[in-house]
């Protein structure tokens, strides 16, 4: 007993200042990505303190996120193997996978949840290691995909609970702010059991946002809501980028990721891909011209066969065609021409758009492909 | 780094306002004391004066002190429980707290309430007996080592029975035990 209370004594008396983060890292992301400079991530917003991120953690040129051959293993079962990327202050960062394919693993494991059997990572300007673990969570917030919260105790009391476990100063104003911006100041004193999954996934997304995070990671922030509540969200998360937050959102919702995210990358245990979705789109799928005829055309290898803009061409239906080019600014007026000279009654010719969900879809039927083969 | 007294302190908060929404607890604080307190009570005040002699020689007081040993661990398994299945240790975890600033609330929210309880319970106690009990009895009991045990023994019993049943239920296994987490204690027992 004697031994306790000396050890309580001398744990209370130890200071809890927080440490200044490492030197940085030579590892260098612009520090707003995707043209959204310091000035506008200065603008006092509603969470993100005026300045804040001018300072990320001091460190000056550093990603956000940088993970360097990062992966997770449970005995023989790999989680996720081999994952690199880097994320600047600022950006939005889709992660997209199957069932399984380890985002929440890796978000589990960017937040020193759990530790990498194998890689680095730099998380808000800290080494990924056990010693920097409370450090790393003091600069970031995860809003895992089930809400997690304490149902008997009220909204105001879940995010007080919290605001004193982030150690956040002027907590009633905080916690008003962030019941404000998921529209949920007139439920503060309803018990959280008393609420529905959607409003649940709201006083979360209030929580994740007390701390003033420098890093968000949001685990599917939109489901279980309805399409009002998801496009809140999804303004929240826009406002939220504005004023310099980094945000990692895993998400089954392609749209979703493709509306709001700068970049994606497609995780399916190994990282298959990483990119923009016009990038992603353009890597794995050639442009491509729809043409639509009234009628068929009675040698369409003639028409396209000649074009020199047009490098092939199929069928798409019965009065319908395909045509692989590379400038369709060029091909679509040569196309026209020929068609018109050929005396056919043009319907429409347009730009073919792959979406996300294609690049997406592409991809994971490469793996299954793969593991069909090797199996 | 030394423990943060907000985040105990928030912890602690959280723990006794659950307990105050929870019925399983609150008959819990409330059934083991009255069980350990009506029966005691009854022999003391139906004894005549003449059964004085048999009880200096008995320690009826020290069978009160059931109290802080029990109460504490009903207190410390529905918290244990109730955080698992509200799944609510993972955004914990999830926050700057520490795995002995997390167990420290923990301990504090079960043995904070209970050492209250077998105080008051031993208060009202005395009292009954002072004033009902027949004077020749009052005396018999009231005895200052008895008291002495009783005051210092409490508070012990309560941090071990905290104790005690941390270990049979283990929140520290418990608050680590998220899904595929056999190296997040690791990380937390090292991030501390």
């Amino acid at each position: 007993m004697i031994y306790l209370i000396k050890w309580l004594i001398r744990m209370l008396r130890r200071p809890t200042e927080p440490v200044e983060p490492p030197a940085a890292s030579p590892v260098g992301v612009p520090a707003a990505a995707n043209g959204r400079d310091e000035a506008a991530a200065r603008t006092l917003g509603p969470f993100v303190s005026a300045g804040r991120v001018t300072v990320p953690g001091a460190t000056q040129g550093a990603p956000a996120l940088s993970v360097h051959n990062l992966g997770k293993r449970f005995g023989d079962r790999i989680a996720f193997q081999d994952v690199s990327f880097e994320i600047g202050y600022g950006e939005v960062f889709g992660f997209l996978g199957p069932n399984g394919a380890g985002k929440t693993t890796t978000v589990r494991t960017l937040g020193t949840l759990i530790a990498p059997t194998s890689g680095s990572a730099l998380v808000a300007g800290f080494p990924l290691s056990p010693e920097n673990g409370v450090e790393i969570r003091r600069r970031i917030s995860i809003m895992p995909e089930s809400p997690g919260l304490y149902l008997r105790l009220s909204v105001a009391e879940n995010l007080g609970c919290f605001a004193d476990l982030y150690e956040v100063a002027d907590p009633k104003d905080r916690i008003d702010r962030a019941l404000r911006a998921v529209n949920l100041a007139d439920r503060a004193h309803d018990a959280c059991g008393t609420l529905s999954k959607g409003l649940r996934q709201r006083v979360a997304l209030a929580r994740a946002l007390l701390s003033d995070p420098q890093v968000l990671f949001l685990d599917e922030p939109t489901s279980g809501l309805d399409p009002v509540a998801a496009r809140d969200v999804h303004d929240l998360i826009d406002d939220l980028r504005q004023r310099g937050v980094t945000i990692f959102l895993t998400t089954h919702r392609l749209e979703e990721a493709e509306r709001l995210c700068d970049r994606v990358g497609i995780l399916n245990t190994t990282l298959r891909t990483i990119g923009r979705p016009s990038e992603l789109r353009d890597r794995l799928f050639a442009r491509t011209l729809a043409v639509k005829t009234l009628v068929p055309l009675t040698d369409p290898d003639r028409v396209f066969a000649g074009l020199a803009a047009v490098d092939s061409w199929h069928h798409d239906g019965t009065a319908g065609y395909v045509l692989a080019v590379s400038d369709p600014a060029v091909s679509a007026p040569a196309a026209t021409r020929a068609l018109v000279a050929a005396g056919a009654d043009v319907l429409s010719i347009s730009e073919s758009r792959h979406s996300l969900e294609d690049v997406y879809l592409e991809l994971v039927n490469q793996d299954q492909e793969a593991s069909r083969t090797w199996a | 780094m030394g423990v943060s007294k907000r985040r105990v302190r928030g912890i602690f908060r959280k723990e006794l306002r659950e307990y105050r929404h929870n019925g399983n607890i609150i008959v819990a604080m409330v059934i083991f004391p009255l069980i350990f307190l009506i029966q005691p009570l009854l022999t003391v005040l139906t004894e005549a004066a003449s059964a004085s002699n048999g009880l200096a020689h008995e320690h009826v007081l020290l069978y009160m002190l059931a109290i802080p040993a029990l109460v504490p661990a009903a207190l410390a398994s529905y918290s244990v429980v109730g955080e698992r299945q509200q799944g609510t240790l993972e955004p914990v975890l999830a926050t700057p707290i520490r795995r002995e600033e997390f167990l420290l609330g923990k301990a504090l929210a079960a043995f904070v309430p209970s050492l209250a309880i077998s105080y008051a319970v031993l208060a009202f106690f005395l009292a009954c007996v002072e004033l009902f009990a027949h004077p020749g009895i009052a005396s018999a009991l009231l005895r200052g080592p008895d008291l002495l045990a009783q005051l210092l023994f409490t508070p012990l019993l309560a941090a071990h029975g905290r104790s005690g049943s941390a270990s049979r239920s283990r929140p520290d296994r418990a608050m680590f035990a998220l899904p595929g987490s056999s190296a997040c204690s690791r990380v937390s027992r090292r991030s501390r």
